[in-house]
This record gives structure tokens, sequence and C-alpha cells, in this order.
């Protein structure tokens, strides 16, 4: 995406943690910290781009072969530690370009990379550990399905900055033979094809539509809003089911996702005829 | 591929790659046992399509049986590439959530049902954007859920492959089945060379393309538990062994030190030669014992 700019997810994780560090061993591009969040220890992840990164085509804010390697190791890492006692919550601040385009990532298997690291937060829910996904930014493809998108939660920053989508604009434009203008123009009603935070809202799949005054520059007000839905969320996390069911059992999916429900609902009527 | 092209066995065998996403879900089974969900006569149709002028199908390319496999449930889903490029939309990727979701509480209940996913597809189909990546989202969360109790396993033939966030459900599988014809990655060659030229990676390349993403090479780097011939019935005794073999001890998308130490040891200076990665192979046999 041209308006691309990375550097929302720093700003926020630096917003809400204080730092703004990798773990040693780690790539510049993935940021991990255990800060408090309310009145509890959670841990903070987030892949911010890195020019001078070990692969060139992951150097954007891309999340490569290294990025999911690290969320999958910095998720993993709260699962073994954490082994009695209260469950961590895991928080995935959301500011991803796409996944790595390159050759390099293909034949290393990339896709095993984003496996990973969804299977890591997806083990984590499901061991009950509150995952929670802050979009701030971008949440493209790939890279949103490996960093964020296996949350108990999502929440989204209520900004023209927030894009998020299967494919960025000029490539789905072009794969599904539009101009970028006509997609737009189609995804003013076909909700599914938008980028934009307040028609995803409408799908049902979030948990809440954050609005703050200034999201690239956030004020102490607005950061202590954002930190209140979080721990709002996590909250909810603890107290709901461990797996992805709210997203169709929401309200808005009632409407927007009549079709998925009718399907859920046709194949257990049908199981054990 | 030389050997085989001329012998009796090849020539005679039913190709799993020319069979109809229902006839491939078919030809698993134990003869007989197979009976289809949400079938056509459903007419669960994408609510998407129609309004955009693409016609919709009445399965949504996407075709869900339960019966035995070695004499065990289990539930097979197939994708169908030549619908959308076996594209997951609203539907296609519903009825694969809530297939692995049913075979899930069947297991809760003692009942034991692994799942096969039969995985032609270029990925979300960009029609249903935003509900084709949630689609996927729940995809993946819904097979780890199921490989808790029992093996779910992908098979891709060919020749649309598996790709886009449909090779991360792939990737969280127990076992992968590939043939030489099938290819296996994130992103398609037309996409890495349109995004990040054609020096980067010529789509045009075929034997490039196969070298990275075919088949072959997948299960010789270890990426695929098993390379199989196009023959049905082959691909039918690979995933009956699968069914009968279990939950693996680890699952590959687990073994994220092992993965994330060969990606450190990669020397990014210049492209890859895919055979360098051949010693993957070796490597995770000794570490696992």
């Amino acid at each position: 995406m041209s308006d691309f700019s990375g550097t929302r997810g720093r700003l926020w994780f630096k917003a809400l943690t204080g730092q703004g560090a990798s773990m040693p061993g780690d790539p510049h591009s993935v940021l991990t910290a255990d800060a408090l969040i309310g009145n509890e220890q959670a841990r903070f992840l987030c892949v911010v781009p890195d020019p001078d990164g070990r692969f060139p085509c992951a150097r954007r804010g891309e999340v490569g072969l290294e990025e999911a390697y690290t969320l999958a190791v910095r998720v993993r890492e709260v699962i073994d530690t954490d082994t009695s006692g209260k469950k961590r919550p895991i928080i995935a601040i959301v500011d991803v370009k796409s996944q790595a385009y390159g050759r390099r990532e293909e034949t290393a298997g990339i896709h095993l990379a984003g496996a990973a690291a969804a299977d890591a937060y997806a083990t984590a829910r499901f061991a009950g550990y509150p995952v929670i996904a802050l979009i701030v930014g971008h949440a493209i493809s790939g890279g949103f399905l490996t960093h964020g998108y296996q949350a108990n939660r999502l929440l989204a920053l209520d900004d023209d900055g927030v894009l998020i989508h299967a494919m960025h604009k000029e490539a789905a434009a072009r794969i599904t033979r539009r101009t970028v203008a006509e997609l737009e123009k189609l995804a003013e009603t076909v909700t599914p094809l938008s980028y934009n935070a307040r028609d995803y809202a409408k799908l049902g799949l979030l948990y809440k539509l954050l609005h703050v005054s200034n999201p690239a520059n956030p004020t102490d007000g607005d950061v202590s809003l954002v930190r209140d839905a979080v721990v709002a969320a996590i909250q909810d996390a603890r107290s709901g089911s461990r797996d992805l069911n709210n997203r169709i059992e929401s309200e808005a999916a009632h409407t927007a996702r009549k079709a998925s429900r009718l399907v859920h609902a046709r194949l257990e009527e049908q199981w054990n005829q | 591929m030389s050997n085989p092209v001329f012998s009796r066995e090849y020539l005679q065998r039913t190709s799993f790659i020319e069979l109809s996403a229902r006839d491939r879900a078919k030809c698993l089974f134990d003869s007989g046992t197979e009976r289809e969900l949400a079938g056509p006569f459903d007419r669960i149709e994408s609510p998407w399509l129609a309004i955009q002028g693409v016609t919709p199908q009445a399965d949504d390319g996407c075709v869900v049986m339960r019966g035995k496999i070695g004499g065990r449930q289990a539930v097979v889903i197939a994708f169908a590439g030549p619908f959308q490029g076996g594209g997951i939309g609203e539907v296609s990727g519903a009825k694969l959530t809530a297939a692995l979701d049913l075979a899930c509480i069947d297991n809760e209940r003692g009942i034991n049902t692994s799942a096969v996913l039969l995985l032609e597809t270029g990925g979300v189909r960009l029609q249903e954007a935003n509900l084709g990546l949630a689609a996927v989202a729940e995809i993946i969360s819904s097979i780890i859920a199921l490989r808790r109790y029992a093996p779910v396993i992908s098979v891709t033939a060919g020749p649309v492959g598996c790709f886009g966030g449909m090779s991360l459900a792939a990737g969280v599988s127990s076992y992968v089945v590939l043939t030489r014809e099938a290819r296996l990655g994130l992103n398609g060659p037309e996409v890495i060379e349109e995004e990040s030229g054609v020096e980067e990676f010529d789509a045009s390349d075929r034997s490039l393309i196969w070298a990275i993403v075919g088949g072959e090479q997948r299960y010789h780097q270890g990426l695929a538990d098993a390379l199989v011939d196009d023959d049905a019935e082959k691909i039918a005794k690979t995933v009956r062994d699968f069914v009968a073999k279990g939950i693996p001890t680890v699952h590959r998308s687990e073994l994220v030190d092992l993965y994330r130490s060969r990606i450190a040891a990669l020397d990014t200076a210049r492209q890859l030669n895919p055979q360098e990665l051949h010693s993957w192979v070796n490597e995770k046999e000794e570490k696992e014992l």
C-alpha cells in the first residue's frame, strides 16, 4: 500500500508499554515487552519496519520468516513460563503492511512460518491466555493472519489510517479486473470489500471500534481510552469461550454473516442424520 | 516423471487431479460409507457474487462428506479448483470450519473423527475479501482445535496448488500430502513478480516455480509428509495410513525453535538454492530423536 507509513505500530507500542525494543537475539522488526495493563502484566508484541533487516523483501513492515518465527517463539515463551497461576494476556499491536513477497521467503517455506505464528497465538488462546489484537494501522492479508487474527478479541481504531483487508488495493483491483476507483465504489455497497474499520465493524468480527482523537499521535486521553478498552477485552476474553465463535455469534454477524450461520446450522442438522 | 509415463501402471491409474472435487472426496472413503452434507441441493450459495456479476455455484465450490476411512470416522472437505480458483469465500470457508468444529465435538464425546482437507485453492476469494480472510483465520483455529484429538490431513494434488492463507492451513495440519504436480506456498509467483519485481521472481519461469514450491521440493525439504503419484488409489491409501497413524507426537508448526534456527542459518545475501534446503530433512530426524 502506497500510504503505509509503518510508524503507528511502534508509536502505540511505546505509548502502551513505555518500551520499544526487541528481545535480545530477536530481529529489530519484532518488538516485545512485558508491561502493566490494568493491574496485571501482559506481553505486548508488534511487527515494525527494519530497513536493515536480513531479508530484502521484509524490511518495510511486512511479516517475513524471521518476524513470524520470532512471534511464535515469544508467544510460546508465555505459555511455557506461566504454567501456574494467572495466565498472562498477550496483546498483538497490529500495523502490518502484508506478508513478505519474496523468493527467499517462498524457498524457505514462509507458509510454515506464518502457520507457526498463527499456531502459537491460537494455542495460547485455547490454553486460556487472553489474546487481544489491537489494530492501529494496516492489517492486511497474510500479515494479519500471522499476527493478530487468532485473537479472542479484536479491537480497531476508528480512523481512515486503519486498513483491514485480504490484499492491498492496487493488487485486489488488478486481480478482480477493476480499477482502484471501481473497487472503492463497489466497497460502499459490498461490505466485505471495504478497507475501512467502520465497515469492518459491520461484519461482526470486531469486539470494539475505538474512537480516539489522534490515532497518529495519541494524547494521554487516547492512550487511557485504549488501555481501558484492552482491559475490558481481556476480562471479556477470560469469561468467554476460547474458540472464535464470538465472531459469528455477535449481533452484527447475525446480519452480515447470515450465510456463514446458515452453513453452520445446516451442517449441524445433517451431521448425525 | 520420465519413468512412470510409459508404465502400464501409470496408464491404467485413475488420475486424482482429473476427478471433480466431489469424486476426489468420494474416492477416499470406504466404499458406500460416505454421504455429502450441505450439498448442492441445499443451495447455500455465496451471497456476495451475484451482486458483483459473478455466477455463484450451488455448493460454493466446496464439498463436505462424512463416512469411514479404513473403518474410522472421518470428514473430507474438498475445494473445487475450477470454481473461482478454489478461492475461500464466506460459504465455502464456513463449510470447512463447521465441519472441523463438528468433528471436534465428536472427538470430545469420544467418537474419534479425523479430517481430510483437499486443498486446491489460490487462497482468499477476493470478491469476498474480508469475509474470506476471516474464514481462513477461523479455519486455522478450528484445525488447531481438532488436531489435539485426531489427525487433520491436507492433500494438494494440483494444478491450482495451495496458496495464500490456505497455505497456513496446510502448515498447521498434522500431515501434508502432495503430488509432483502440486505446489504449496504463501505467495503465488505472479504476486511476487508484481510486488517485488521480475528480478525477484520471474513468474514465467516454470522450472524455477516448481523447483521452489513444487511438491517434490516441499517433500525433500521436509515440509510435506508424503509425495504420492497422481493416482486416486495411491492417494486414498496414503490418507488411510495417516488416519490410522493418528496424531503425530509433535506438529511441524510447533517446531518453532528448530525452524527459527534454520532461518537464522540461511545466507540471505543471495537467493537460496532450493536443493540446499534438502538438508532440513536429515536435521529434523536428528533433532527429534
